[in-house]
């Protein structure tokens, strides 16, 4: 196949994904979205077949691999839990990663067979593009397996900080530009080496900060970085499909970091930088505990419920952990039968990334027009008979609006306290993942429910 | 003068960043989610790279190491493509509105 045939079939599956990417703009075109995304990746590797043409046995192999790689992920995407999906994608920008690195190699290795030059005298602006691929490739890889671990619990959720951190990151920062400007004028493999190398320190440097509240920004970033990694890639291939892609992805991973970010009224680098909620832990335990705190019981809540008109419920990170979901819905499943309304309200940083809540939910069959964003439902709080909120805590925490102090003041909250009366389901009264202290647990009509949150739902479902 | 290819490249590169600006603001909250996961396959398009890299220049079943790293890259990207398009997949089966007859 021609090369500018084959250019043009690139073109086709960028236009492709383009169109994946607009499906989303509603569940009911999504599905087709998806569609086009399969097809414009088909066309990409079947014209990569066809251009390359000779088939020798290297065909066999690449098959094989092929294969493999398939069975895999076919196997991991039928075989995860819904509420497992924050850990996979970690998982899955790791990958992006370390390929973008392992062509970038292959390239360096072997520049003939990209028309990039000979080995030590690479087309200058292909050494460019190629160690800027590699680098951003090595720091997406080691990255991401920092977030995957942490968001598997194998590594601890809290951030890790160490004196002098910041000026280390900087270093490193300086020393890849360096590193890559030595690697352009002497064409020496040593260097290129030790980009990767610094490259990979630094994913893991850049993460290791991070708290687990913070996840869902750092899904988002990791996301926008495999992007810029494919593009890299992208341009030392001089292949359209890879450099569309490539900015689509980087950019759709920069918005849903700003979508984070604001959610949490926090700045790109307040987050990036790290460690928020180390220092205030120990100091809000002691004197507020005290406080008087309304608890209940299944009863209790059910008869609230019951006699409601409407209920609006808030899940959180919690609802994932307990796997509620199922027995939230069947608990709604009643209360409408008892011609009770119900809606549920989700902030933008519930969960572990972005969406989280809203998949949690359509997997356990609740409709999505009965979901609703923040901005969309925060006036209905106050018509509200009772607000059921499960799992989530800072998110619902009046102390944003009306405490200059609070770490998390001017983050954009639910108004919850609003309704007539609020149940909380907790496992304690242990302060959320920003380390501080929910004046809600503590107001006139809110009634806190100290159990699992799978376990509640499903006693209140009894006795309703 | 010439116009070198790099800058069709660019200019590729900055308008498609600006589409991706526009359609990824228009996606609905509620399915950030897929939109992830389907990013995540779409990326994967670097398989492209991996395939050259895999079969550049070998005539016989002597494989040099740039070649291992193309097939080690075909593995990796193809597990997302097939993993993230999949899951993609049986996310948005999920989403269903709600029952007429409720």
């Amino acid at each position: 196949m021609s090369a500018n045939l084959s250019a043009i079939f690139y073109l086709i599956s960028g236009i492709l994904f383009i169109l994946a990417l607009r499906g989303l703009s509603s569940p009911e075109t999504s599905r087709q979205g998806n569609f086009f995304g399969i097809l414009g990746m088909t066309i990409a590797i079947t014209v990569t077949f066809l251009s390359i043409g000779s088939f020798s046995s290297g065909l066999t192999y690449v098959l094989i691999f092929l294969l493999i790689g398939g069975l895999i992920g076919t196997f991991i995407a039928y075989k995860i839990p819904m509420t497992a999906m924050p850990e996979l994608v970690a998982g899955f920008h790791s990958l992006v990663g370390l390929s973008a690195v392992l062509v970038a190699v292959s390239a360096f290795l072997n520049p003939e067979a990209f028309n990039l030059g000979s080995p030590r005298s690479i087309k200058l602006a292909s050494l460019i593009e190629m160690s800027i691929g590699a680098a951003v490739g090595a720091i997406t890889f080691s990255g991401s397996i920092i977030a995957f671990l942490k968001l598997q619990g194998i590594m601890s959720g809290s951030p890790i900080t160490f004196r002098g951190q910041h000026l280390l990151n900087a270093l490193l920062l300086i020393s890849i530009v360096a590193l890559t400007y030595l690697l352009c004028s002497t064409q020496s493999p040593n260097f290129f080496w030790t980009l990767l190398i610094v490259s990979f320190l630094i994913g893991f440097l850049l993460i290791i900060p991070i708290g687990g509240a913070d996840m869902p920004v750092v899904i988002s970033m990791l996301n926008s970085y495999s992007g810029w990694a494919a593009a890299g890639i992208g341009f030392t291939l001089e292949n359209s499909a890879l450099i569309i892609t490539g900015a689509l992805v980087g950019s759709s991973g920069a918005i849903l970091s700003y979508i984070m970010c604001k959610g949490m009224n926090r700045s790109f680098f307040n987050v990036i930088l790290g460690g928020f909620g180390a220092s205030e832990q120990s100091s809000s335990s002691g004197d507020k505990e005290h406080r008087p705190v309304k608890s209940g019981n299944a009863e209790d809540a059910a008869f609230l419920m019951k006699n409601a008109s409407s209920v609006i419920i808030v899940p959180g990170y919690g609802m994932a952990v307990a796997q509620a979901q199922h027995a939230l819905r069947e608990m709604v499943d009643t209360l409408k039968k008892n011609d009770i309304k119900v809606t549920y309200a989700i902030h933008p940083v519930a969960g572990r990334m972005p969406g989280h809540m809203n998949v949690l939910l359509a997997e356990a069959n609740v409709p999505y027009d009965e979901v609703f964003e923040l901005e969309e439902i925060n006036n209905d709080f106050a018509n509200a008979d009772v607000a059921f909120v499960i799992g989530a805590n800072d998110v619902t925490n009046p102390a944003a609006k009306s405490d200059p102090q609070s770490p998390i003041y001017g983050m954009p909250v639910l108004d919850v306290e609003k309704c007539k009366s609020v149940l909380f389901v907790k496992r304690s009264l242990s302060p959320g993942y920003a380390g501080i202290d929910n004046d809600l647990f503590y107001k006139e009509n809110t009634l806190m429910l100290f159990a699992d949150a799978k376990k509640m739902t499903e006693e209140i479902t009894k006795n309703l | 003068m010439e116009i070198d290819p790099f800058i069709f490249r660019l200019s590729i590169f900055i308008l498609s960043i600006f589409i991706g600006y526009y359609v990824v603001w228009s996606v609905t909250p509620s399915l950030h989610t897929p939109l992830m996961s389907v990013t995540n396959a779409i990326s994967s398009v670097i398989i492209v790279g991996a395939i050259i890299a895999g079969l550049a220049g070998n005539s016989d079943n002597d494989f040099t190491t740039s070649n291992i790293l193309g097939f080690l890259a075909i593995s990796l990207a193809a597990v997302n493509i097939f993993g993230g398009f999949l899951v993609t997949q049986r996310m948005l089966q999920m989403y269903k509105k709600k029952k007429k007859d409720k």
